[in-house]
């Protein structure tokens, strides 16, 4: 076995196992730690994959910034009794089973009875360098200056307005 | 990326802004008397981007690989917004003060949302349209909650933002079909494969929820909820800024993608669904107008309206709706920035002075004023020789040549409704007497931007041919 498999078995097992561990544990807490590991196992499945962009921003943003905020509103809205979240309504589980299960063998099918498609197998080779930094970074201040520009400007205004509704106090 | 001096030249409207942003920033942070020459600084740099982008309007290209179009109606266009925000900063300079909340962050965020609508005008690329839409978005949610003592404006920030987020989401999702189907976000492109995917559902589909993403926007009748609320609740000058340089940028998008469409034959793909908005905004806006008795919830109403008349024009499917489309935004832009201005400068401390009962007998104590809001409201009830009148007889002549006579006659027949509660506030001002007693503070700086709207509305009145002809020559 290369290490490639080794490694995806490895990751691809984490992130199965955690996302389990994350639906049945009844304290809000621990199953957003899980989903924290989860999302950075998510993050070395990209890295095999040869998207390194995508695998540092999936750290970083969702694994780093959006699970603190979670942490946070968990924490701050402190539910008093944490089974009454789960509803206890066997029709919400059923469907919810059923919506579940056919998400399931949709990608069961898609993986195991389509045959890949040419364009995809085609264009590997040519996308292999696409997820990588240089490759994006390259493109944002070549062909995408000005959208990058006017994200740059966009950030500037949620800070500028967010100051400027939540400041405490002016002079 | 800029290639040339002359292509450098030609994105100057939009850098001039863009530094201008900065610079503002740079003087809130270290200069001493920021408080009183903030606002003049971002006016010169309104005027220097306006009167700029009028030179060189004739200067047609595009740049940064193929992403931002200048020169013609984007001029046209770039003009609109940075002389109606002008008119806005002059207007907000004693306005702020007067509630106590004249913060120097107020102007960047103006400037901020004036750069998200010349991109979204200039837009050859449906990103650069979704960012633009959120760069003044975001500016507008900010600015509608500049009031941050008052509740009501705490209440009308909250809601824009939390309604517009949610619209969004219907634009991104439009723009995200439209990218599956066609696989590129270039406006170009996507006009080109039209022919080939009008068929495909999903693509029609795309294009749908990128219009109704954008019907928000405009205030028109499904979605114009939060048009009241919101208009009420910010201050009086930032409402004139949402009511119009909102809706132009909303609408120079629209143009931009149905105008590529036009090129590919695909003009009347949406006439149905339009001239429903259109039928419903102009009646809905005009008959509930009627009924309001707060004189900026009415203007909000009348605001619906004239989306609905703008929509004929889009409805219309030709180059004279086009055409009329952008005259009548120019001209809506100063009348109706007239009007909130009027307002702002009659509005009392703690909102006093918004019931249109205060306008009872203004004649006889300001003259001046109420000779100034009676040509408002004469020009947004389309008056001769307004500049509303030509505004609405170029979108209804469209109409005609495009056989949709009958959309026509239901706008003049909502046009007629809306004369009256228009002429209500002018009967009220020269032939009643007045129940209170209160006196309007001097404001020069108001003034000044109220005679500079209704200039410009006149100037548009008398000669709508040349302006006419000069749009109708650049599409």
């Amino acid at each position: 076995m290369s290490l490639e498999i080794i490694l995806f078995v490895i990751l691809g097992g984490v992130a199965a196992v955690t996302s389990v561990i994350v639906i049945t544990r009844p304290n809000p807490i621990i199953s957003a730690l899980f989903l924290v590991l989860n999302f950075a196992s998510l993050a070395g499945l990209y890295l095999l994959l040869n998207a390194q962009f995508i695998a540092v921003a999936q750290v970083i943003v969702y694994a780093g910034a959006i699970m603190v905020l979670f942490l946070f509103v968990i924490m701050l809205l402190r539910p008093g009794n944490e089974e009454k979240i789960f509803s206890r309504n066997p029709v919400v589980k059923i469907i919810a089973s059923i919506v579940a299960g056919v998400v399931f063998l949709q990608i069961v099918y898609m993986i195991f009875f389509t045959s890949p498609s040419n364009s995809v197998t085609g264009e590997v080779s040519a996308s292999v360098n696409a997820g990588t930094v240089e490759a994006i970074g390259r493109e944002l201040f070549t062909n995408y200056i000005l959208p990058f520009e006017a994200a740059g400007f966009l950030l500037l205004a949620a800070a500028i307005g967010a100051l400027v509704l939540a400041k405490k106090k002016f002079e | 990326m800029i290639n040339n001096a002359q292509e450098f030249y030609n994105a100057l409207p939009i850098l001039i802004i863009g530094t201008g942003i900065l610079i503002s920033l740079l003087i809130e942070i270290y200069a001493e008397k920021r408080k009183i020459f903030q606002p003049w600084i971002s006016i010169i740099i309104f005027i220097a981007a306006g009167s700029y982008a009028l030179l060189s309007i004739e200067q047609k290209s595009t740049l940064f690989m193929n992403m931002l179009a200048t020169g013609g109606n984007v001029n046209v266009f770039y003009f609109i917004f940075t002389f109606g925000a002008a008119v806005v900063t002059l207007l907000s300079i004693n306005y702020l003060k007067k509630y106590g909340a004249n913060y120097g962050e107020f102007y960047i965020l103006v400037q901020l949302s004036v750069l998200g609508m010349m991109l979204m005008a200039g837009a050859k690329d449906l990103i650069v349209i979704f960012l633009g839409l959120e760069l003044m978005s975001v500016s507008f949610y900010a600015l509608a909650g500049i009031n941050r003592k008052r509740l009501k404006s705490n209440e009308a920030s909250l809601k824009y933002f939390l309604l517009g987020a949610f619209t969004t989401g219907f634009t991104v999702y439009g723009i995200a079909l439209i990218y599956g189907t066609v696989g590129s976000t270039s406006i170009d492109l996507i006009a080109e494969k039209f022919i080939e995917l009008s068929n495909n559902f999903l693509f029609i589909t795309g294009l749908l929820l990128f219009f109704i993403g954008f019907s928000f926007k405009i205030a028109a009748f499904p979605f114009h909820m939060w048009v009241p609320d919101v208009y009420q609740g910010s201050s009086t000058t930032v409402a004139g800024l949402f009511s119009t340089g909102g809706k132009a940028a909303a609408f120079s998008a629209i143009l931009i993608t149905l105008g590529a469409l036009f090129t590919a034959g695909g003009a009347h793909t949406f006439t149905p669904y339009l001239a429903v908005l259109a039928v419903l905004s102009m009646l809905y806006g005009s008959i509930v107008a009627i009924a309001q008795s707060d004189i900026k919830r009415m203007l909000a109403y009348s605001s619906i309206a004239h989306a609905g008349y703008l929509i004929i024009g889009l409805a219309a499917g030709n180059y004279q709706g086009i055409a009329g489309i952008i005259f009548y935004l120019a001209a809506y832009t100063f009348m109706n920035l007239g009007a909130f201005g009027i307002v702002s400068l009659i509005e009392g401390e703690e909102e006093a002075n918004l019931d249109i009962k205060s306008y009872a007998g203004l004649a006889a104590k300001y003259p001046m004023l109420a000779a100034l809001l009676s040509i408002c409201m004469f020009a947004l009830a389309g008056l001769p020789p307004l500049a509303g009148f030509f505004g609405k007889y170029y979108i209804f002549i469209a109409a005609i040549k495009a056989d949709l006579t009958w959309l026509a006659i239901v706008g003049v027949f909502s046009s007629a409704i809306s004369v009256y509660f228009y002429l209500r506030i002018v009967v009220l001002m020269y032939f009643k007497e007045s129940e209170k007693d209160f006196v309007v503070a001097h404001n020069s700086t108001g003034l000044l931007a109220v005679i500079i709207s209704v200039l410009l509305v006149i100037v548009f009145g008398v000669a709508p041919g040349t302006i006419i002809n000069l749009i109708s020559s650049f599409l």
